[in-house]
């Protein structure tokens, strides 16, 4: 192997608002890294072929399979997980009705869920109920079968549409 | 499972990344989206690579229009082919596409290079590109040079790319004036991979018609196309059905996917005329 090749790599980044400098095997991917190193383990790691959405996480303002991404492309990025967006409050509203509506019960798929959802609402439109099964047609969940999860995610852009208009 | 991965490198522009390649000793891997690398390395279909990081090269990301070429770079990722305007114009085709390839978190990393590099023959991209006669961009030791999408695409997962080449862009003739560009899958369910899938474009100078889903890679199906062109839709459904010879798997049959190809057909011909399918 020559040089220019690393199997460690210093990264820098941010997670959750907070600067992060790590060594990471050139392998390791950003949801273990997530998971593992920092303790992060809101976001699941299943499937790690793309597949479920279990590991869904937001990087530079956009959602990301955790899976398919290696921690090393993460230098210079800006990442959140399911803990930062409850610490901050932003996906309250969500949280608050995916418990009233019945919409996770093992909870396995909630984290990815509610990025993937917030990712959708954060287009400040309402969505139909068939954008929003589009959208969240790469989130599996093995417990709830959908209605409710989708019943969730339009309430709440209903609720901020309402309070938009306010 | 976890990747196994020999090393990795990021590279700061492209002489960096054909550099990185050069001195790999044939273990250099291009890292694009990694939405397919990635998943085949964690599944170790892939093990030991040496990864060449490419996202960082500015130059190789956005859609240009070059008189009446688009010129697209191998960066630009499905979300952004989605909702760029320049695209949406002169390529619609590419723009509807998106919408059938896989999920949103997918789309936000995964670039169109990666997808015509990496060559599923049941991906999207590859027959939009074919459908629409463009030109793939390569760049390798020797300099640059140029494939047409009709011999860029060889066997399944297989392409023209040399060993040690980057996939820098492609290029496109853009949309007549009244073309008509419409593209049409089956999947058993949204994001997965078509069944069976088409392309139609209808320009002045003739249809072009491109299957995937169907064979080892997207074929182009001028049988059909020229059935078209003499406005014999029964014609062009038989043609089509003649040219392709697609495999049967536990997804559906050859039968099956042969007559999706002609259901699909008659679709689009009706979306292009206007009517509802
Ligand atoms: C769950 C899931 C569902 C999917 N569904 C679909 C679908 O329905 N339709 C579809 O079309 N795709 C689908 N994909 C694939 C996705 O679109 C990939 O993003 C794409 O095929 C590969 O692009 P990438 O940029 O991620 O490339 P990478 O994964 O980084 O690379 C793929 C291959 O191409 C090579 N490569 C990449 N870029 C270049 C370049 N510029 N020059 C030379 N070689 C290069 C790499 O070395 C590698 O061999 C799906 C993926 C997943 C995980
Ligand atoms: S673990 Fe990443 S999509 Fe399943
Ligand atoms: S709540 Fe159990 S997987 Fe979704």
């Amino acid at each position: 192997m020559t040089e220019a090749f690393r199997d460690r790599i210093d990264i820098a980044l941010t997670v959750n608002g907070e600067p992060v400098e790590a060594r990471v095997p050139a392998g390791r991917h950003l949801i273990d890294f997530l998971r593992l190193d920092l303790g992060l383990t809101g976001a699941h790691a299943s499937c790690e072929h793309g597949v479920c959405g279990a590991c869904t996480i937001r990087v530079d303002g956009e959602s990301v399979r955790g899976c398919l991404m290696l921690a090393a492309q993460a230098d210079g990025a800006d990442v959140w997980t399911v803990e930062g967006l409850s610490d901050t409050g932003a996906v309250r509203d969500l949280q608050q009705a995916f418990v009233e509506r019945n919409a996770l019960q093992c909870g396995f798929c909630t984290p990815g869920m509610l990025v993937a959802a917030e990712e959708l609402l954060s287009r400040g439109t309402v969505p139909s109920r068939t954008e929003i099964r589009e959208h969240l047609s790469g989130n599996y969940c093995r417990c709830t079968g959908y209605e409710a999860i989708v019943d969730a995610v339009e309430g709440v852009a209903i609720a901020r549409a309402g309070k938009g208009a306010a | 499972m976890k990747a196994s991965v020999g090393g990795y490198a990021r590279a700061t522009d492209l002489r960096h990344a054909l550099d990185l390649l050069a001195r790999s000793g044939g273990m250099g891997r291009v890292l694009a989206g990694g939405q397919s690398l990635v998943a085949a390395m964690n599944m170790r279909l892939s093990t030991g690579d040496l990864l060449v990081d490419i996202t960082r090269i500015d130059g190789l990301r956005g859609a240009t229009l070059n008189g009446d070429r688009l010129r697209i770079g191998a960066l630009t990722r499905h979300a952004e082919v989605g909702r760029d305007p320049l695209i949406a114009t002169h390529a619609p085709l590419l723009g509807q596409a998106v919408g059938h390839i896989a999920h949103a978190a997918i789309r936000n990393r995964g670039t169109i290079g990666g997808a015509l590099a990496h060559a599923d023959p049941a991906a999207e991209f590859p027959a939009c590109v074919l459908a629409l006669g463009g030109t793939i961009h390569i760049e390798g030791p020797e300099g640059a040079r140029e494939v047409a999408a009709e011999d860029f695409f060889i066997d399944v997962f297989e392409t023209a790319i040399e060993e040690g080449e980057i996939l820098t862009a492609i290029s496109l003739p853009v949309a007549a004036a009244g073309e008509r560009q419409v593209i049409r899958e089956t999947a058993r369910r949204s994001g997965d991979y078509a069944l069976a899938g088409l392309c139609l474009v209808r320009r002045p100078s003739g249809h072009r018609v491109a299957v995937f889903s169907a064979g080892p890679r997207p074929i182009l199906a001028k049988g059909a196309a020229a059935a078209l062109d003499e406005g014999k839709l029964d014609d062009a459904v038989a043609a089509l059905q003649d040219e392709l010879d697609p495999p049967s798997d536990t997804q559906a049959s050859a039968a099956y996917r042969r007559h999706l190809a002609g259901v699909l057909l008659r679709r689009a011909v009706a979306d292009i005329e206007g009517e509802t399918a």
